[in-house]
């Protein structure tokens, strides 16, 4: 296409001074003695809560206990018997709204912001924010200090989408009166296991299509 | 002899409670960055790292640029190129068209902002809604925005309230943010369901992956994106990223400089199409490839359009976004206006004392104020200068340089303290609006020098 070769010649005519590339890999970065306290203090900071799961609890009684009213839950993930549907058995996403909890898996914890890292392993991605309340089940020996540090492990890591999630959708639009809930979950329980396997083996190569 | 900026600004400033609120409710948005900045101890590294990453980025942009378009293109998603704003909304209607859209979704984009396409979409007939609370907000008020991240900061609850009582049938007279903000959800939640594409802008667009990273607070961006099987992403070249690793720069400095906080809630990587749909990528350069031949200015291309130099500002804050008259106000919106055209931007350039304030706040140290002061010198050049202020330097170079004139004006200052008012204040005089002359001394401290009474830090001794 021509803009395309336009648009490239115009750059090699303007640009003058050709910078090198940092090294920020050097970089002295924040590190936190205890980054699972961390991670919890800063996800109520954020409006979310993160609880650990405590030895031999188990995580759909967390969930059924947070959440007594819900009547749709969602979730592909094995161990979820509390999961009223599996998302992945649906043909449309629009089927999805009126979902009032959806169990997901995260991949990284985020000790600095409580963000945490999702590639989608579901078919439809819809699930991640359009339930009201959603639970995000993290390996607690996976936070990481940094976003740095987080994106040192997505190298190289293959996904169709991906999303760092970090506490409630919220939005200050009007008058900068801070609101939970504008389009996303209302409401974000991360609740940290000890291992992968307290889930459920999902750890598959994301879809693929 | 006032701009357009300092008319807009005096009208602004009539409305004296809504423009306090105006400014302490976006100094407080910056006192929370400064909270946030200080938490993390590498924060100035973090600043000089973010600089030097963009001015790599942004010139090596043919490298990065092919390498974005070789891994996106292999990652399934359909680059386009675009020239200029016509080129790039001529790109999106014709998507639109070929797939017979009509509802269209958008998240915020400053690109489409820039380009006016939204317009140019609703002449065709395509209904395109604004998803960002915000920005649906004015657009169902048929007004533009007043700030970058904080696009409503100018409208009251009261005015958003009587707008959803009209448009989505809301309690007459319950004016509660929470109220209203859910009230928005449900009723957009309907049009998300329902649009047939949906278009985000981009932050970032990786060039080692192809990914376009798009951060919200509200998810309006990702949940538009989860229905349609047609998605668009535009990005102006200079949001390009050498890899990952950039983002590990990028993302720790963007939310704590933009609305303090430490993250924004999503940070979404976008890198192929869905199932069965169709992903389109435009790359946008509408000047911006100009702009690298001007080394006084390159540095507006490292903006990340946080927002930071307007909260900092102390005339953005006290004369709001409107006063300015390109479409981003503030600092970052003065250079960016002067790049794109200064004949027609030049007003904007008053909008600044030289604080330096949003030199110093910026993430990606762009040289805003310094920037400014640069644009000045060129007014003249451009047959802008200010008629008035161009006699006053004529005036004071004369004086300046004949030292007995001068000493003379000095001595024969003081006449001015008994002048009536009307003789001092009045039309030709802008300096005295809003400011008090000071009261001249009977003696100039030239004089008192020469008469030893200057006795200086000796007494300390």
């Amino acid at each position: 296409m021509s803009s395309r070769e336009d648009i490239l010649a115009s750059i090699r005519q303007h640009t003058q001074t050709r910078y090198d590339q940092p090294d920020i890999a050097d970089m002295k970065r924040l590190s936190y003695p205890d980054k699972i306290e961390q991670f919890c203090a800063i996800s109520r900071a954020v409006g979310g809560t993160a609880v650990v799961l405590g030895e031999g609890e188990d995580v759909n009684a967390v969930i059924r206990r947070t959440y007594p009213d819900a009547m749709r839950i969602a979730s592909v993930l094995p161990d979820i018997s509390c999961a009223t549907f599996n998302p992945d058995n649906l043909d449309d996403p629009k089927e999805l709204d009126g979902t009032d909890v959806a169990v997901v898996k995260g991949e990284i914890g985020v000790a600095e912001n409580g963000a945490i890292w999702i590639p989608q392993t579901v078919k439809y991605k819809a699930i991640y924010f359009i339930s009201e309340k959603l639970v995000i089940l993290l390996n607690r020996n996976k936070i990481v200090d940094t976003m740095y540090d987080a994106y040192r492990k997505l190298d190289g890591q293959e996904y169709q989408f991906g999303t760092f999630i970090s506490g409630p959708s919220k939005t200050a639009d009007i008058e900068q009166a801070l609101v939970m809930g504008a389009h996303g979950a209302r409401d974000v329980l991360v609740i940290l296991t000890n291992t992968d396997n307290e889930m459920g083996d999902i750890l598959q190569p994301p879809w693929r299509y | 002899m006032s701009t357009k900026h300092s008319k807009a600004a005096e009208k602004f400033l009539q409305d004296s409670k809504m423009a306090a609120w105006h400014n302490e409710t976006l100094w407080m948005v910056r006192a929370k960055r400064d909270k946030m900045s200080k938490e993390v101890p590498e924060w100035e590294e973090l600043r000089n790292k973010a600089c030097e990453l963009k001015l790599y980025s942004n010139s090596h942009l043919e490298e990065l640029l092919l390498e974005f378009e070789k891994n996106a293109t292999a990652n399934g998603a359909i680059v386009h190129w675009a020239k200029d704003a016509d080129e790039y909304c001529a790109i999106v209607y014709k998507i639109l068209n070929e797939h017979n859209v009509h509802h269209f979704i958008k998240s915020k984009s400053m690109l489409a902002e820039e380009c006016g396409l939204n317009p140019f979409l609703m002449e065709r007939g395509i209904d395109v809604v604004e998803s960002d609370l915000g920005e649906r907000i004015l657009q169902l008020m048929h007004l533009e925005p007043s700030h970058i991240v904080l696009p409503a900061i100018h409208i009251k609850r009261e005015q958003v309230g009587e707008l959803f009582e009209k448009e989505m049938g809301t309690e007459k007279g319950n004016f509660d943010p929470t109220y209203l903000t859910h009230a928005a959800r449900k009723n957009l939640r309907h049009l998300f369901l329902n649009a047939e594409a949906a278009m985000t802008g981009a932050n970032f667009a990786v060039a080692s992956t192809g990914d376009i990273v798009v951060c919200t607070n509200e998810g309006n961006a990702d949940m538009g994106t989860s229905y349609p099987k047609l998605n668009i992403a535009a990005f102006g070249m200079e949001k390009i990223v050498p890899d990952l690793d950039a983002l590990g720069v990028f993302t720790r400095l963007l939310a704590r400089s933009a609305t303090g906080q430490p993250v924004t809630t999503y940070t979404s990587h976008y890198r192929r199409p869905r199932e069965g749909g169709e992903y389109h990528i435009i790359i946008v350069d509408n000047g911006r490839s100009a702009l690298l031949s001007k080394p006084d200015h390159i540095k507006t291309l490292n903006c990340i359009r946080c927002g930071a130099c307007m909260n900092t500002c102390p005339v953005y804050r006290r004369s709001g976004g409107y006063s300015y008259t390109y479409f981003i106000p503030g600092p970052i919106g003065i250079n960016l206006g002067m790049a794109h055209a200064p004949e027609k931007y030049y007003d904007n350039l008053s909008a600044c004392s030289l604080c330096m304030s949003c030199s110093d706040v910026c993430p990606v140290k762009v040289d805003l104020a310094e920037q400014i002061y640069k644009w000045r010198q060129d007014l003249d050049g451009l047959g802008k200068a200010n008629t008035g202020k161009k006699i006053m330097s004529g005036g004071m170079k004369f004086l300046m340089e004949r030292p007995a004139l001068f000493n003379a004006a000095l001595w024969a200052a003081p006449v001015v303290n008994g002048l009536p008012r009307f003789m001092k204040y009045n039309v030709l005089d802008d300096w005295g609006k809003g400011r008090e002359l000071p009261e001249f001394a009977s003696e100039s401290f030239n004089e008192m020098w020469k008469k030893n009474k200057v006795q200086g830090k000796e007494e300390s001794k």
